[in-house]
C-alpha cells in the first residue's frame, strides 16, 4: 500500500530505513550512552517520525538529539527490527544543517566538523593544530585545551606543519561536488 | 608477506605511535606494509554528519587509489577509517551511489579491494609467527576495549561477537597476558566529540575506565586511536571527576605485542603516552 | 456430442460485486456443448442444488461446471448434489470464480472475461472428464502416538477410552514432557505434578495402550489407515522385566555430576537415572555417553548394586516394526538457552536463567527443593528482573513471533517469588502484556496489585555482572524512555518457544510439512488445526506452535476424536485422483519402457513393477504399476515419464491440454 506519511517516506528514500517496524520497545533508549543529554531519546524521536506530522519534524530537526548521536551503533546492534537509527540520524542532521534549525547544543558539533572538513579541503588530510584553530575560531573557545597542546607538542604528536598530498585538485573537486554544491542541499 | 596500508590522519599525527607499533610488529613478524599512495583523510564522523555524499567519495577515493596501486588486501589500523571504509564498500554495492562516487572522485573503482583492520591480518598471518617469537610475555592483566566502530554495524563489518567480543582477548592470552571479564568493552568513549563536547567524553571515558580499574585491570588495551586519546590524553580531566584518580595506562594492541617480542618502549612510541606506562 | 450444464453462483456479492455472472452465464450458453448455463445468487444453497439436479435430469446432461468459490469450500457439496441426479460425481467440475478472479480484481470487464474464461476451460475439460469411482481401502485400527508429554498423554488416553489400540512412544526415559517440569500452572497456581501424574499412572495402566519410551520413531510408510512404522527401541541397558525399580544402581554410580536434563542443567544426575522421582515407567536407563563403564571399560558397580541382575550391557537398539491406522504427533517443544543472549551475556553469567530453570527453583522437586536460590552461590535472591520477550518478537536475533505462554508464565513467576520471599522485589520488563484467555488478564493483574510486582513497558538493552550482583539496564517507555538502571541478584529471560530439536527430520521422515521455525503446519490455519496435509497424521500441543497447557489438551483430545472418527469405519474412501499406467491391447500391452524413471521419481513409493506375461507364462514385457492405495495423486510421475504412459486421472494430459488450447483457440 502506498505510504502517504511524508516523513517516514522521504527517510525511506534517503536511507532505506522503514520506520513504520519500530514497535517501540525502547531497547535503543535503553543501552544509549547520551539519552539522558537528550531533548528526547532515539525511541521517542522513532515514535516521533512515525506520527509524520510537520510539527514533530520540526521538533525533531530543532532538538539536541540527533547532534548528540554519536553513532556507537548500539541501538541497530540491538534492535530487534535492525533499524538502523544511526543512519536517520545522519540524514537527520543533514536536514536540520540545510534548513537552519540547529539546536544550541549543536553549534560546537557542527563548528567542529566544519573546522575538520576545512582542514582536509586544504590539505588532503587531517591536520590537527588547523583543525583546532579553526574550531576556537568558530566557537570563541579560545582558552580549551591550552594545557593538552604543550604536553601534545612534547610527547611528538603534534604535526606544526600539514600534511599535503599531491592531489589536491582532484580533492577539491568532491568537496566541489558535493557538500559545496548548493544543488545537493535540496534534497 | 606484503600487505597494503592505510594509516589515516591519526596515525601520522596525534596517535603516531599506534603508526610505529604497528610499522614496528609488522617489521618483526614479516610483514611488509605497502602505504596507498597520496591517500587522504577517510571524513571521520565530520563528513557523515554533514553530507552522505562527501562521506562516501572520501573513502572512495582511498580505496580507488589502493586498487589502481594494484593491491589486494589492505590493513587499516584506525577502527574509524577501518569502520568508514568498511561502509563505503558495503554502501557502493548499490548501482546508483557507485556510479554517482566515481563520477565525483573521477576514479575507477571496483569494490574488490579486501579491508582488514589489524586483529584480522594477525589473526590471518601471524599467530604461529607471534607465539614463536614472544621474548617476554607480556604478563598483565588487563581489559581489552574494543569500543565501537571496530565491531559495528555487524552486519557490514561481519567482525567479532557484536557483544562481548573475543579477538583483542585471545591476541593478549596468547602474548601472556590475562584479560579480564569485564562490562564496558563495546560501550561508547564519546568519540569524535573530543573537542567538541569534551564533558561528555570525559564522562563516559570515565566510566569505562573506572570499570576497568574495578576489575583490577594493569592497562586498557585499544585497537582504535580515538578511544586511546579519549581514554589517555583526557585522563587529566577524567580523574578530575572521579572520587579517586585512576592510573592505569591506555595502550594500542600493537604496543602490547610488541612488548612481548622484545621491542623496546622507545620504538613502539610508548613514551608519547600522557598516562605514563610502566610495563 | 457433450450436454453441459453451466451453473455460475454469485456467492452473495462476493462474485457478483466485480463479476458480471449474467453476462458469465449468457456468453458460456453461446459454447459448443454447453445445453444449459444458468446464474443464481447461492448455488450451494438448496435451491441451488435442486437447479443443478433438476437440469441434469431434464437436460440429461453429461457434464456439469459450477462457477463458484474455491473447490476446498462446495466441491464435495455439488458433486454430492450431481450424485443425487445420477451423474457420475467425477463428471462435476468447480470453476474457482471466486478466490482466482472476484476476490483479486477490480471490478470491469477484464474482470468477467477472465471469469468466462475460467469457465470454459473447465467446459473443455470436463468434456473429456470420465467417470470414476472412489478407492476404498481398510482401516488399521491402531493409533500412533509420537511424544508422552501431556499433548501425547490426553490424545493417548482419549484414544484408548475410545476402544482403540495406542501406540505411545516417548524418546526420553519417562513420559511426562514439559509440564512434568513445570511448578505451578496459571491462571489456577495448581501444581503441575498432582495434576499430571494421576494421568501418567493411567497411561502405564491402561489395557489398551501400549508405551514404548526412550523409543523414536525410524522409518514411516504407508497411507492413511495403512502405516507401517518401525520404532526404534533406543538400548536401555536395563532388562525391565527384572528391575523392581529400587534404585541401588543410581546409589553406586559414580558419576554423579552429569547435568540433569529434568531440572534444566540446575540439577545433577547419575549416569543410570530415572529422570524424576514420579517416572513413568519408574526404572532407570543407562546413559552410554556419561557411563564409565561404556567409556572406558571399567566399573560395574550398578551391576554388583543389582539385586535382580537386571543391567544388560550388551544390549543393543531394536528397531519394532508396527502397522497403524493413524498418527497423532505431539513432540512438542523446547526453550532457547541463555547461551543464546548477546547482550544478555552469552550465557556466561550463572544467575541469568530460562524461564523453564525458574520452574525448576520453584518446584518442589527442583534442585533447592522449591526455594528459590541464585545458581551461583544458593543465596535467595532478593531482587529479580524478569525480561519478557527475550527472543521472541526478535527477528534480528531470535524469531519474529510471539512465544504466547510468557506473558502468563512470567506473571506467574513473579507471583511465586513474591509468595516465597516476602521482602523480596520483582520488576518484569515486557512489551506488550498478552494475556488473552479465560481468567488470564485477571491473573496478571493479581501480580501487579496484591502481590506488588513492579511491571515496567520496556526491553532491556543488557545485563552485566558487577560485585555480584546483575547489572540491569533497561527503559521505561511510558516515562518518555526514562532509562531504568537495577542491581538485581537474579535475572529471569522468558526465553523464547522455539520446535523441538529434530523436529525438521521427524517431519521429512512423515512427509508432513513444516513452517520455516520448523513447527508443524496444519493442514489449514482455521478449519482444519488438528489435520496436517498428509492424510492420517495428526497434531497436537506445542509441536504446532507454542501452547499452553489448555490448548495443547484441547488440541490433543481433538486429534483424538478426528483418529476416533477415522476408526469409525471399516473401509476408508478415497477420491480416485491418482495415477495410472495405460494398457493397450496387444501386441503393444503399454507404451510403458520399464525404464522405472517414475520409481525413483515417487514420494510416496507408490510405484511397483509388473510383469506382463504371454499365454506361455513367458514375461513379454515389465511395467510400472501404481498401488492405488500409496498413490497421493501429485503427479511427479507423470512429469517424468518419457513415454507419456502415466496420466493421473480426472487430470489427464488430454485433459490439461484442452483447457489450455480452450485459452488460446480465442
Amino acid at each position: 500500500m502506498e505510504n502517504i506519511n511524508k516523513v517516514s517516506g522521504d527517510i525511506l528514500k534517503h536511507t532505506g530505513v522503514d520506520v513504520s517496524r519500530c514497535y517501540q520497545c525502547g531497547k535503543c533508549t535503553a543501552g544509549c550512552v547520551l539519552a539522558s543529554e537528550m531533548n528526547f531519546p532515539p525511541s521517542f524521536l522513532m515514535r516521533l517520525l512515525q506520527t509524520g506530522t510537520a510539527d514533530n519534524f520540526e521538533r525533531i530537526l530543532r532538538s539536541n538529539t540527533i547532534w548528540l548521536c554519536l553513532n556507537c551503533e548500539n541501538c541497530v546492534g540491538r534492535c530487534p527490527m535492525e533499524i538502523d537509527i544511526p543512519k536517520i540520524m545522519d540524514y537527520l542532521r543533514e536536514q536540520s544543517l540545510n534548513k537552519k534549525k540547529l539546536h544550541p547544543d549543536a553549534k560546537p558539533i557542527v563548528a567542529f566538523h566544519k573546522s575538520f572538513l576545512d582542514s582536509i579541503k586544504k590539505t588532503g588530510r587531517l591536520y590537527e593544530v588547523g583543525l583546532i584553530a579553526g574550531f576556537k575560531a568558530r566557537t570563541f573557545r579560545l582558552t580549551q585545551d591550552v594545557k593538552l597542546a604543550p604536553k601534545m607538542y612534547l610527547n611528538g604528536k603534534l604535526n606544526l606543519m600539514p600534511e599535503m598530498i599531491k592531489d589536491r585538485k582532484g580533492l577539491g573537486q568532491i568537496f566541489v561536488k558535493t557538500i559545496d554544491n548548493p544543488k545537493t542541499k535540496n534534497k | 608477506m606484503k600487505i597494503g596500508f592505510y594509516p589515516g590522519c591519526s596515525l601520522k599525527g596525534s596517535s603516531r605511535e599506534y603508526n610505529e607499533s604497528v610499522i614496528a610488529i609488522a617489521k618483526a613478524l614479516d610483514i611488509e606494509l605497502i602505504e596507498i599512495k597520496d591517500w587522504n583523510c577517510c571524513g571521520a564522523t565530520a563528513a557523515h554528519s554533514m553530507n552522505e555524499e562527501l562521506s562516501l567519495s572520501l573513502p572512495a577515493r582511498i580505496l580507488a587509489l589502493a586498487e589502481a596501486q594494484g593491491l589486494k588486501e589492505v590493513v587499516v589500523p584506525c577502527a574509524a577509517c577501518y569502520n568508514r571504509l568498511m561502509v563505503t564498500q558495503h554502501e557502493l554495492k548499490d548501482d546508483t551511489k557507485r556510479e554517482k562516487v566515481t563520477d565525483i572522485i573521477q576514479m575507477p573503482y571496483s569494490g574488490e579491494l579486501k579491508i582488514i583492520n589489524v586483529l584480522q591480518m594477525l589473526e590471518s598471518y601471524a599467530m604461529d609467527k607471534i607465539q614463536e617469537k614472544v621474548t617476554k610475555p607480556f604478563a598483565h592483566k588487563v581489559a581489552c576495549y574494543y569500543g565501537c566502530l571496530l565491531v559495528r554495524p555487524h552486519k557490514i563489518l561481519q567482525f567479532d561477537r557484536v557483544e562481548d567480543p573475543q579477538s583483542m582477548d585471545s591476541m593478549i592470552k596468547l602474548i601472556g597476558g590475562t584479560p579480564v571479564d569485564w562490562a564496558f568493552k563495546t560501550e561508547c568513549c564519546g568519540a569524535g566529540f573530543s573537542v567538541s563536547r569534551t564533558d561528555l567524553v570525559v564522562r563516559l571515558s570515565g566510566n569505562i575506565l573506572q570499570d576497568a580499574a574495578d576489575r583490577n585491570a594493569e592497562a586498557v588495551i585499544v585497537a582504535c586511536p580515538m578511544c586511546q586519546s579519549n581514554l589517555d590524553m583526557r585522563r587529566g580531566a577524567i580523574n578530575e571527576t572521579l572520587s579517586k584518580p585512576i592510573d592505569i595506562p591506555v595502550l594500542f594492541i600493537t604496543q602490547a605485542i610488541g612488548l612481548s617480542l622484545g621491542i623496546s618502549p622507545k620504538e613502539l612510541g610508548l613514551e608519547r603516552h600522557f598516562v605514563t606506562v610502566k610495563m | 456430442m457433450s450436454k453441459i450444464g453451466v451453473f455460475i453462483c454469485h456467492c452473495g456479492e462476493n462474485i457478483s460485486a466485480t463479476v458480471d455472472c449474467e453476462r458469465v452465464a449468457q456468453e458460456l450458453a453461446k459454447v459448443e456443448g454447453v445445453e444449459c448455463a444458468i446464474d443464481y445468487k447461492y448455488m450451494c444453497s438448496d435451491p441451488g442444488q435442486t437447479i443443478i439436479k433438476d437440469a441434469i435430469r431434464e437436460h440429461h446432461l453429461d457434464g456439469v461446471v459450477v462457477g463458484a468459490c474455491s473447490p476446498r469450500m462446495h466441491e464435495p457439496t455439488f458433486r454430492r448434489a450431481c450424485a443425487e441426479a445420477g451423474l457420475n460425481p467425477y463428471l462435476c467440475e468447480i470453476a474457482n470464480l471466486r478466490e482466482h478472479c472476484s476476490w483479486v480484481h477490480e471490478k470491469g470487464d477484464a474482470t468477467t472475461n477472465k471469469a468466462i474464461d475460467l469457465v470454459k476451460m473447465l467446459v473443455e475439460k470436463v468434456k473429456r472428464n470420465k467417470p470414476l469411482e472412489s478407492i476404498k481401502v481398510p482401516i488399521t485400527k491402531k493409533a500412533l502416538v509420537i511424544g508422552g508429554g501431556i499433548a501425547g498423554i490426553q490424545a493417548s488416553l482419549d484414544i484408548a477410552n475410545a476402544g482403540h489400540q495406542v501406540i505411545l512412544v516417548e524418546k526420553d526415559p519417562s513420559i511426562g514432557g514439559h509440564m512434568s517440569q513445570l511448578s505451578e500452572t496459571f491462571p489456577t497456581l495448581d501444581c503441575s505434578q498432582c495434576i499430571l501424574t494421576p494421568r501418567m499412572v493411567e497411561v502405564a495402566q491402561h489395557p489398551n495402550i501400549t508405551l514404548y519410551t526412550y523409543a523414536e520413531l525410524e522409518s514411516l510408510e504407508g497411507f492413511i489407515g495403512n502405516f507401517t512404522a518401525k520404532i526404534r527401541l533406543k538400548a536401555k541397558s536395563v532388562d525391565y522385566k527384572k528391575c523392581t525399580g529400587c534404585g541401588a544402581c543410581m546409589q553406586k554410580c559414580p558419576q554423579k555430576k552429569i547435568p540433569s536434563e529434568f531440572n534444566a542443567g540446575l540439577g545433577t544426575r547419575t549416569a543410570i537415572y530415572v529422570p524424576f522421582p514420579q517416572a513413568v515407567p519408574n526404572k532407570p536407563v543407562i546413559d552410554r555417553e556419561h557411563c564409565n563403564y561404556y567409556k572406558r571399560g571399567k566399573c560395574k558397580l550398578c551391576e554388583t548394586a543389582c539385586p535382580t541382575g537386571a543391567i544388560e550391557w550388551d544390549k543393543e537398539d531394536e528397531i519394532l516394526t508396527e502397522q497403524v491406522g493413524a498418527i497423532v504427533v505431539t513432540t512438542g517443544f523446547n526453550v532457547k538457552g541463555t547461551d543464546f543472549f548477546p547482550e544478555y551475556g552469552y550465557g556466561k553469567y550463572k544467575d541469568v536463567i530460562t524461564g523453564l530453570q525458574f520452574e525448576r527453583l520453584a518446584s518442589a522437586s527442583g534442585p533447592t527443593f522449591g526455594e528459590i536460590r541464585r545458581p551461583s552461590d544458593g543465596t535467595i535472591p532478593k531482587k529479580i528482573v524478569f525480561i519478557a520477550c527475550a527472543g521472541s518478537r526478535d527477528p534480528a536475533k531470535g524469531i519474529p513471533y510471539c512465544s504466547k505462554i510468557c506473558c502468563m508464565y512470567t506473571a506467574k513467576h513473579a507471583m511465586l517469588y513474591q509468595h516465597k520471599v516476602h521482602d523480596g522485589e520483582s520488576t518484569v520488563f515486557y512489551m506488550d502484556i498478552r494475556a488473552g484467555g479465560k481468567n488470564y488478564e485477571e491473573f496478571v493483574r493479581r501480580a501487579i496489585e496484591e502481590d506488588h510486582v513492579n511491571y515496567v513497558r520496556g526491553r532491556v538493552a543488557r545485563v552485566y555482572e558487577k560485585d555480584g550482583k546483575l547489572i540491569v539496564k533497561g527503559v521505561d517507555t511510558l516515562l518518555s524512555g526514562e532509562q531504568v538502571e537495577i542491581e538485581a541478584d537474579m535475572v529471569v529471560l522468558a526465553t523464547a518457544g522455539v520446535a523441538n530439536c529434530g523436529a525438521e527430520v521427524l517431519a521429512q521422515k512423515m512427509h508432513i510439512s513444516y513452517d520455516p521455525y520448523h513447527f508443524f503446519a496444519e493442514a489449514h490455519p482455521k478449519l482444519k488445526p488438528v489435520e496436517t496435509n498428509t492424510a492420517g497424521i495428526f497434531l497436537a500441543g506445542a509441536c504446532q506452535a507454542p501452547k499452553d497447557i489448555p490448548e495443547t489438551v484441547g488440541m490433543a483430545s481433538g486429534a483424538a476424536v478426528k483418529v476416533a472418527g477415522l476408526f469409525s469405519n471399516n473401509e476408508l474412501v478415497r477420491e480416485p485422483l491418482i495415477a495410472v499406467v495405460n494398457r493397450m491391447p496387444p501386441p503393444v500391452f503399454s507404451t510403458c519402457v520399464g525404464c522405472f524413471m517414475c520409481q525413483t521419481a515417487c514420494p510416496y513409493n507408490a510405484i511397483e513393477r509388473e510383469e506382463i506375461k504371454g499365454r506361455d507364462g513367458k514375461v513379454i514385457k515389465t511395467v510400472a504399476k501404481v498401488n492405488p492405495g500409496l498413490c497421493q495423486g501429485c503427479g511427479t510421475c507423470v512429469a517424468f515419464c518419457r513415454s507419456k504412459s502415466i496420466d493421473i486421472q480426472g487430470y489427464s494430459n488430454e485433459q490439461v491440454f484442452a483447457e489450455v488450447m480452450s485459452l488460446l483457440n480465442q
